[in-house]
């Protein structure tokens, strides 16, 4: 194995026993209640910059695939009281099914359309879902969770130790793709669509593998939800708000590389955690316009960019 | 001039091609041949159909009429990339390179979709392969720089450099002097020719007539989307309509 993924499977193994240790050793359950919306942020983003960075369609239909992942775990349960894993696993599938419907959108739209055509698209859904009585229609749906799997003494704990595996499934299957032959055709056809295919690049096919990889880790990102909150409802499950916060915290970060994502949705997802605790959670909507501005401007690289532009500097001088 | 070997089939047939935008023709039932190594001239006026046959040829438009084949197939319903793996590069009239790359990253992309499985597997080994294609467009210096700051000669090698990369049997050079200074196109021209040396056919659209003339073994002029005269330079530039084309009766 390569020196690099020794280095990069040895954290992800201590990144997982950690989050065990401390679910074990914790009372308290408001950390875990706080920090499973920062890992499953942290899956959306990573999950979204496969398709909005490396190949360059802004996906604005995070919510779309959120809300089929939460509603694929809440038909499951209330259809077969599916477990968890279960529930995961259909809503990657189903999500990963939508993907590629997005996928063939990318054949004809590019840029500012293809991202209206998802928003669209999330809209539909959504209407769907309200209008749908067996999953409990506008009104929502109460959830009953099942008693909870050894070793964790609480949901809430077993959820978050579920999301930090789906945050190491959606980082290990981001850097594998980055690091592959995948990775740079999805870089070409992001540089010059005519110009990649024209050097052999399947295009199409490349785009359609990474909206269906992108949407399948958004909707089992978004399945766990639906246990967490022990209730689910169209216009939260659908939440616009996850499309820009994913956005965001991906464009703050930095789509070059993997850990941009990962950096960007643990500093807003800590900050929007601190803030709707200490403030308000409306101040958070407010705070995260203002970073995104901020970085739009001084920044437009995310974090990793100004890294390697600090670099480049410190290179330039010796 | 002594004709292709008869046993082999010619490398690339263009069989009555019609292509029409609206109620534009562009290019209006076009039949051509071209041989495994031909260095092969197209010209013609601005508007004639020249990057038309070119976008037929590599996949990027499909024809209304007629069919492209290589080698034996019919590759008419092929999209670009199965035509780039087949051994169709081509460079683009205003180069499109990948900004985001350095230059050897832009040809690790031919390297990694389109040269296959004969080119070895490992990634060492593609960069050398990278690096000795570079060596030869007179690029090694360049090749850990972004291309965007390259220069225009160097872009145009850049791409010629990329499309040599996939490895192909037939590489399209379109306009790849347009805008270089005259010892500029001396270099491209020189690269060029030495392709045609190895057995890559070489179609060169191109306005300078000098290098036409000094390039092609057969020139094939284009008028309103017809071929109005094919031939050795020498035959083409002397005819009639060819002349009337260019400058007018």
């Amino acid at each position: 194995m390569h020196r690099n993924s020794i280095a990069f499977w040895s954290g992800a193994v201590v990144f997982l026993v950690a989050v065990l240790l401390t679910t074990q050793t914790i009372r308290n359950e408001y950390p875990f209640f706080a920090g499973f919306v920062i890992l499953q942020f942290m899956v959306l983003a990573v999950a979204w910059s496969i398709l909005g960075g490396y190949a360059g369609y802004v996906n604005f239909g995070t919510n779309a695939f959120f809300g089929v992942g939460v509603y694929s775990a809440v038909l499951l349960f209330k259809a077969f009281e599916a477990p968890l894993a279960v529930q995961i696993a259909v809503a990657a599938l189903v999500g990963s099914l939508l993907g590629l419907g997005v996928g063939f959108l990318t054949l004809r739209m590019r840029g500012i359309f293809f991202s209206i055509a998802t928003i669209a698209l999330a809209i539909i859904i959504e209407t769907s879902v309200t209008n749908w009585r067996f999953v409990g229609g506008a009104a929502g749906i109460q959830l009953q969770r099942p008693p909870v799997t050894p070793p964790f003494d609480s949901y809430v704990k077993m959820l978050f130790f579920v999301q930090a595996l789906l945050v190491v499934t959606a980082v290990a299957t981001t850097r594998a793709i980055q690091n592959s032959r995948i990775g740079r055709g999805l870089q070409a056809l992001r540089d010059d669509e005519l110009a990649a295919e024209c050097t052999g690049v399947p295009t199409l096919r490349l785009k359609l593998l990474a909206c269906a990889i992108s949407g399948a880790l958004i909707s089992a990102g978004g399945a766990p939800s639906a246990m967490y909150l022990q209730y689910a409802d169209p216009s939260s499950a659908f939440n616009l708000n996850y499309s820009i916060s994913v956005l965001a915290m991906s464009l703050i970060g930095g789509t070059a590389h993997w850990i941009g994502p990962v950096l960007g949705a643990i500093l807003l997802g800590v900050t929007q955690q601190m803030l709707a605790v200490t403030i308000s959670s409306e101040v958070n909507v407010l705070v995260l316009g203002i970073m995104l501005v901020l970085f739009v401007v001084g920044a437009p690289n995310g974090l990793i960019g100004l890294v390697r532009r600090s670099r480049l500097r410190a290179r330039d001088r010796t | 001039m002594t004709p292709a070997i008869a046993s082999e089939g010619p490398l690339l047939r263009i069989d009555a091609l019609t292509k029409s935008f609206g109620g534009f023709v562009a290019l209006d039932n076009v039949n051509v041949e071209i041989r495994k190594g031909e260095r092969f001239g197209l010209i013609g006026p601005n508007g004639s159909g020249k990057t038309t046959l070119v976008n037929c040829i590599s996949g990027v438009l499909r024809p209304n009429r007629g069919a492209v084949l290589f080698g034996e197939e019919d590759i008419t319903p092929l999209p670009p990339n199965e035509r780039a793996r087949r051994g169709i590069a081509r460079s683009f009239q205003i180069p499109r390179p990948f900004r985001s790359m350095t230059v050897l990253e832009n040809l690790m992309v031919a390297l990694d979709f389109a040269a296959g499985r004969n080119v070895l597997e490992q990634a060492s080994h593609r960069r050398d392969a990278a690096l000795s294609i570079l060596t030869r467009m007179g690029l090694a210096s360049k090749a850990d720089d972004p291309t965007v700051t390259l220069t225009q000669v160097e872009l145009r090698k850049m791409e010629l450099a990329r499309a040599m990369a996939t490895g192909p049997k037939l590489l399209i050079s379109d306009e790849a002097m347009a805008g270089l200074s005259a010892s500029e196109v001396d270099e491209v021209l020189d690269l060029l020719m030495s392709l045609g040396g190895e057995d890559v056919a070489v179609i060169m659209i191109e306005h300078i007539m000098q290098a036409v003339m000094r390039f092609s073994e057969r020139v094939m002029c284009l008028d309103a989307g017809r071929i109005i005269a094919v031939g050795t330079p020498a035959e083409v530039m002397a005819n009639a309509r060819v002349q009337e084309a260019y400058l007018g009766s």
